[in-house]
């Protein structure tokens, strides 16, 4: 019940992939052209070769997000955290699903977007507070466990975006939570 | 021209059928007497039939106040349009207590609408006015003759010319909706869309001047407060800051808005001066404190707070910035809305069951009574004219607003064609009055 598999946080990280795909083929495009246009050789050559040192550094930080996202894989990393009722306190489950994020997030200089949300129980305005208190003690854990505090943007969604429907406490239950997303 | 006249009747009774299938009034209590009127069809001289049913939008009005019952068109026994016509006899043999005729005329700039309000009983003219519509402002005028008619009878000012905010979602998949901020008539008729973007917007309110509102909107991806004029169009951010932007409410003089603000690490309440844009703290504790509204008299202002580990009401100064607490009784306390006299405030409340109600509270006697027994009610909102109370609550699991009379008496729910709807807002008096909506 805790995991969910079609979760926006895995299809924002592929749709940034293919994005950073396009850029690739897109600046090997470039390249191509320059050199078929340019007089001066000297000067294609020398943007041939800062396109290659581009694709290089590229190919890399593609092959270390694929690392990472291999990693966390691997680790079974979960990207939703849930909460008791008017509650904002991290359970033990969500401290130790945190932790794991924490030991990737050390070795990079990722950003991370805490979005907190509540069930439809009590006033909007009320579960918006709520909401970012949520989202404020994640942020707390992961500034408590080094990860810098300008890395951290908190957001709260109060009551506004359910992801599970119906009154019901397994409803309520799913939708008490707070996502987190990578930059 | 018998034949004409029968057609337009007929045609009445249609479009009251019609009216009526939208909306659905349950009387909750049962008030033990409504008054019993009789809103006869107007006549209309003119050729080409009208589009709205003029006397069929009064005889609505005066249903949904629950304060009176109107009598069935069936059961009349004459359709009296001239007093000449009128035989009180006949109505007071059917129980009837008032009865309102008229006609509708064409005039060079539009229609001639003339009635007339008769006391059955003392068989006597207690109101003889006339109204100028146009063919696409006949709801304005059947609006505006049922506030008339029941202040007449009343001596309460009529809030049926109003307009209502609120907002509606429409799920595109988990967590992904597309949120629309509706305008619309206090019955629910000609809603239309102000805005509709795929993220969320709340907490629609009226500044006094009724053509000017703010609300809460995530278009940036953050929490951010609006202001929009809904006359000339113009729209304007109003907040930016890191944390909460929410909650605004419009303090009694149009001057300041109220709001919560969590920039400096907890939600405290802030006051933005519109002009200027100086920026004053109100609170300042660690807890929640949030869903700011205003005391009529623009000296103190009504907040949610957790201080007390719990949500309560509480009320600050606005000048010395001393708190109290209001509200003792329940485990769940929040977002007040204060009477238009200041005596009391409707808020939601949780009972001892779990469910949340809206309540009355009076301040003087200190006494709690729940106006609602549905169990997810909230965001309650009162008619300028302190009768009845619109608010958001679910009905076969669809997001639907209700409204419900001050003293309990009355309930009915509105309409709606756009998902689930909550966030109701109750206009000002005469919103919009200034030549509508371009």
């Amino acid at each position: 019940m805790t995991n969910f598999p079609g979760l926006p946080v895995m299809s924002i990280n592929k749709g940034r992939f293919n994005k950073a795909l396009g850029v690739v083929f897109a600046m090997v495009l470039l390249a191509g052209c320059a050199s078929t246009d340019t007089q001066d050789t000297s000067e294609a050559e020398a943007a041939a070769a800062a396109a290659r040192a581009a694709e290089q550094a590229e190919r890399d930080r593609q092959a270390r997000l694929a690392r990472e996202a291999a990693e966390r894989e691997a680790q079974q990393l979960e990207y939703v955290f849930y909460f008791d009722f008017d509650k904002a306190t991290l359970r033990a489950d969500v401290r130790a699903a945190l932790d794991k994020h924490i030991r990737i997030l050390r070795d990079n200089n990722q950003r991370v977007r805490l979005e907190g949300h509540t069930d439809e129980r009590g006033t909007r305005e009320y579960n918006m507070a709520l909401g970012e208190r949520r989202a404020n003690s994640v942020a707390s854990y992961l500034i408590a466990n080094g990860i810098a505090r300008n890395r951290i943007e908190t957001v709260s969604y109060g009551e506004e975006r359910p992801i599970a429907f119906g009154q019901n406490e397994d409803a309520w239950q799913r939708n008490r939570r707070v996502e987190l997303k990578l930059n | 021209m018998k034949g004409l006249r029968i057609c337009v009747y007929l045609f009445c009774l249609f479009a009251a059928a019609l009216a009526r299938a939208d909306l659905t009034i349950e009387i909750t209590r049962g008030r033990d007497d409504p008054t019993t009127i009789a809103v006869v069809p107007f006549g209309w001289t003119g050729s080409s039939a009208l589009s709205e049913d003029v006397a069929a939008i009064v005889a609505s009005d005066m249903e949904r106040s629950g304060q009176f019952a109107p009598l069935g068109r069936g059961s009349m026994l004459s359709l009296p349009q001239e007093s000449r016509e009128v035989f009180f006899r006949d109505w007071r043999a059917l129980g009837v207590e008032y009865l309102l005729i008229g006609r509708i005329q064409p005039n060079p700039t539009g229609l001639l609408i003339q009635y007339e309000l008769f006391d059955v009983n003392g068989q006597r003219s207690l109101m003889q006015e006339r109204e100028v519509a146009y063919r696409d402002t006949l709801r304005d005028a059947g609006h505006r003759i049922a506030d008339r008619v029941y202040e007449r009878l009343t001596g309460v000012r009529g809030a049926f010319s109003t307009k209502l905010l609120y907002v509606s979602s429409t799920p595109l998949g988990p967590g992904r909706f597309t949120y629309r901020l509706m305008l619309s008539d206090i019955d629910g008729a000609r809603e239309r869309v102000l805005r509709e973007q795929s993220e969320p917007i709340l907490t629609p309110v009226w500044a006094p001047d009724g053509e000017t509102i703010a609300y809460v909107s995530f278009e940036t991806t953050r929490p951010a407060i609006f202001m929009h004029n809904l006359r000339t169009g113009r729209r304007e951010q109003l907040t930016d800051f890191p944390g909460l932007n929410g909650a605004p409410a419009w303090s009694p003089d149009g001057r300041r808005l109220a709001m919560v603000l969590s920039k400096d690490g907890a939600p405290n309440i802030y006051m933005l001066d519109v002009a200027t844009r100086e920026l004053t703290q109100l609170t300042r504790h660690f807890a929640i404190d949030t869903e700011p509204t205003w005391m009529p008299d623009g000296k103190s202002i009504l907040f949610t707070s957790d201080r007390g580990g719990q949500p309560q009401i509480y009320r600050v100064d606005v000048d010395s910035a001393q708190v109290e607490r209001v509200t003792f009784r329940g485990n769940y306390n929040a977002r007040a809305r204060a009477l238009p006299d200041g005596s009391g405030m409707v808020m939601v409340h949780r009972d001892s069951g779990g469910g949340f109600h809206i309540a009355l509270m009076e301040f003087r006697r200190n006494r709690l009574e729940s106006l609602t027994q549905t169990t997810l009610d909230e965001s309650p909102s009162i008619a300028p004219n302190g009768t009845m109370v619109i608010y958001a609550t679910t009905h076969n699991g669809r997001g639907i607003l209700s409204a419900v009379s001050v003293d309990g008496g009355v309930r009915y729910r509105l309409p709606s064609s756009y998902g689930d709807v909550r966030d109701p807002a109750w206009s000002p008096f005469a919103p919009l009055s200034r030549g509508g909506i371009p």
